[in-house]
């Protein structure tokens, strides 16, 4: 709260450039400089550990419920030095990288496919898309009941929860080709399978790219989800655990080492498609 | 000029069946391009032009009659007919010089050889200094430039363009329309060039063909007797004046037709 007006600081005093400066970032659709942007993003994050801090201090709300930035960081610290959070870390990205890629590996073919044929649409889209709107959480005993509560259980709930929706991500990126691309292939001669592999999927798969990315976060999702309802390691374990002796501050903790560990496995994939797709930067 | 022609369109229609009525694209298209002839086809829009190029790709099949080129009917697409299209057809993942080497790799080459004749045809078209630019770093007439040096790198029989400078600006499109004629006199080749530009049909061809509205039919022929090579001063000659006016009233009273007719009406 208290960094409200610091922010605002440099704009009575400015002069007239200033001034438009800071009109061009508030206009629909204007540019931003990346410090101004930097800078705006780092200072909410400050805000709202500023108004936790503060509802904690002042004692507006019981520890048991919310404990403070310091208690939380406080039993992270302790989880770190006895290594469980490392334990549970790893075990966690184990499960989700083996889950999304089996649903990766699977949905890429799949998609390319339907997208491609309207043969293998109609086949496979309503069924898909019919799959799709079940619940996942519903799956959740039905696959305990398949394959008990291990590491098997973990990847066919992610697996249920990525693949179906990837499969139609994959398909309409693959439908976004523009048909004068697979029209220049014949022109060229090309056999059907030669456009598929040197002309769709080269042109889709930075969207493709981007679906993953984008589906890689629900398999985190679903896989805490998982780990909540039936397991004995885990980041969700521990949260779940941690529920049962009423220790906020574990729970909280792990929330936000879920969050960190998210925003880390987007912005490499996002690293990876800058290095991948240099072309499209520019687009 | 067409001794023995290169292609030639026989009783040519195209229905597009509809749900509750088939439109009728081309009715009954008799044309003929000469070996080496450059040939436009204009007329209104919808008229069913682009349909007449598809159909000579082998992109589409025609509803009636038939396609011959070198006296065998076309069949489907192939390599014996390059296209350039008015979207840039450029694969954004690949250089200028790569999208031309794409275009070779159907030819028994070394990757030296292909390379080399890549180049060869970026030159011709004044690129040579971009060959490792992607497309996102070429304007849009460069861009159709790579694409008409991609179309000649592995000599087609037949050259079809489809508005291929449909999207530039004014300046652009005169400046492309030079070039293709200069690259046509030294490289010659029979084209069939679409497009609703007047001024851009005559300069560019020996013959303008003039199609009515939809269905399209041919209207009328006209020969461009102009000299060679053309350049843009030509432009203001009485000559291309007179020829201009022709074109033009031929295709005005279609679109002046075109407009009494409600869009989309099949008749």
């Amino acid at each position: 709260m208290e960094r409200g007006p610091a922010t605002a600081a440099p704009r009575s005093p400015a002069p007239r450039k200033r001034r438009r400066k800071r009109h061009e970032m508030l206009r629909i659709g204007g540019g931003i400089s990346t410090p101004w942007f930097i800078g705006i993003a780092v200072a909410v994050f400050a805000l709202l550990l500023g108004v936790w801090w503060l509802i904690t201090a002042t004692e507006m709300v019981e520890p048991l419920f919310l404990p403070s930035p310091s208690e939380v960081f406080e039993s992270l610290r302790h989880q770190i030095q006895n290594g469980q959070l490392w334990d549970d870390a790893r075990v966690s990205v184990y499960r989700v990288l083996i889950g999304f890629a089996l649903a990766t590996v699977m949905a890429i073919p799949i998609g390319v496919l339907i997208g491609t044929y309207r043969v293998w649409e109609a086949a496979v889209e309503p069924l898909v898309d019919f799959i799709r709107y079940m619940p996942v959480v519903a799956f959740v005993p039905l696959t305990i009941l398949w394959s008990g509560t291990g590491d098997t259980q973990k990847f066919l709930i992610i697996w249920i929860g990525t693949f179906f929706q990837q499969v139609l991500l994959i398909m309409d990126n693959v439908k976004r080709v523009p048909m004068d691309y697979v029209n220049l292939g014949y022109t060229l001669g090309l056999k059907d399978r030669s456009i598929l592999a040197r002309i769709i999927i080269p042109s889709s798969a930075p969207g493709i790219w981007d679906s993953m990315r984008i589906s890689l976060g629900w398999a985190w999702t679903w896989l805490v989800l998982a780990e909540l309802v039936a397991a004995t390691s885990g980041l969700g374990y521990r949260i779940n655990t941690a529920q049962r002796y009423f220790e906020t501050d574990l729970i909280i903790g792990y929330i936000l080492v879920l969050g960190c560990l998210g925003l880390i496995f987007d912005q490499v994939m996002k690293f990876l498609s800058r290095r991948m797709f240099k072309y499209e930067e520019a687009r | 000029m067409a001794s023995t022609p290169k292609v030639e369109v026989r009783s040519l229609s195209k229905v597009f069946e509809g749900g509750d009525h088939d439109v009728t694209a081309l009715s009954d298209v008799d044309m003929t391009l000469g070996d080496n002839e450059f040939v436009s086809l204009i007329g209104t829009s919808g008229c069913g032009k682009s349909t007449l190029l598809s159909i000579v790709a082998g992109l589409q099949e025609p509803s009636e009659g038939e396609v011959v080129l070198d006296g065998e009917e076309v069949v489907g697409p192939g390599r014996d007919r390059g296209l350039v299209f008015q979207s840039y057809t450029l694969f954004p993942w690949q250089t200028a010089r790569a999208n031309v080497e794409f275009a070779l790799r159907g030819e028994k080459l070394s990757k030296g050889e292909r390379t080399k004749l890549a180049r060869e045809h970026l030159a011709l078209v004044g690129l040579e200094q971009f060959e490792d630019s992607y497309p996102h770093q070429l304007s849009g007439g460069m861009k159709q430039r790579v694409a008409i040096a991609r179309a000649l790198s592995y000599r087609p029989q037949v050259l079809l363009m489809d508005e291929p400078f449909g999207a530039l600006d004014a300046l652009t499109r005169g400046m492309m329309q030079e070039l293709l004629t200069r690259v046509w006199e030294e490289h010659k080749i029979t084209v069939l060039f679409v497009t609703h530009d007047v001024e851009e049909a005559v300069f560019v061809s020996d013959r303008v063909v003039v199609m009515t509205n939809r269905p399209g039919k041919i209207k009328e022929e006209i020969p461009i007797d102009l000299p060679r090579p053309r350049a843009h001063e030509m432009l203001s000659s009485p000559e291309f004046g007179e020829l201009y006016g022709r074109v033009l009233e031929s295709i005005r009273s279609e679109a002046m037709a075109a407009d009494t007719v409600p869009a989309g009406a099949s008749r």
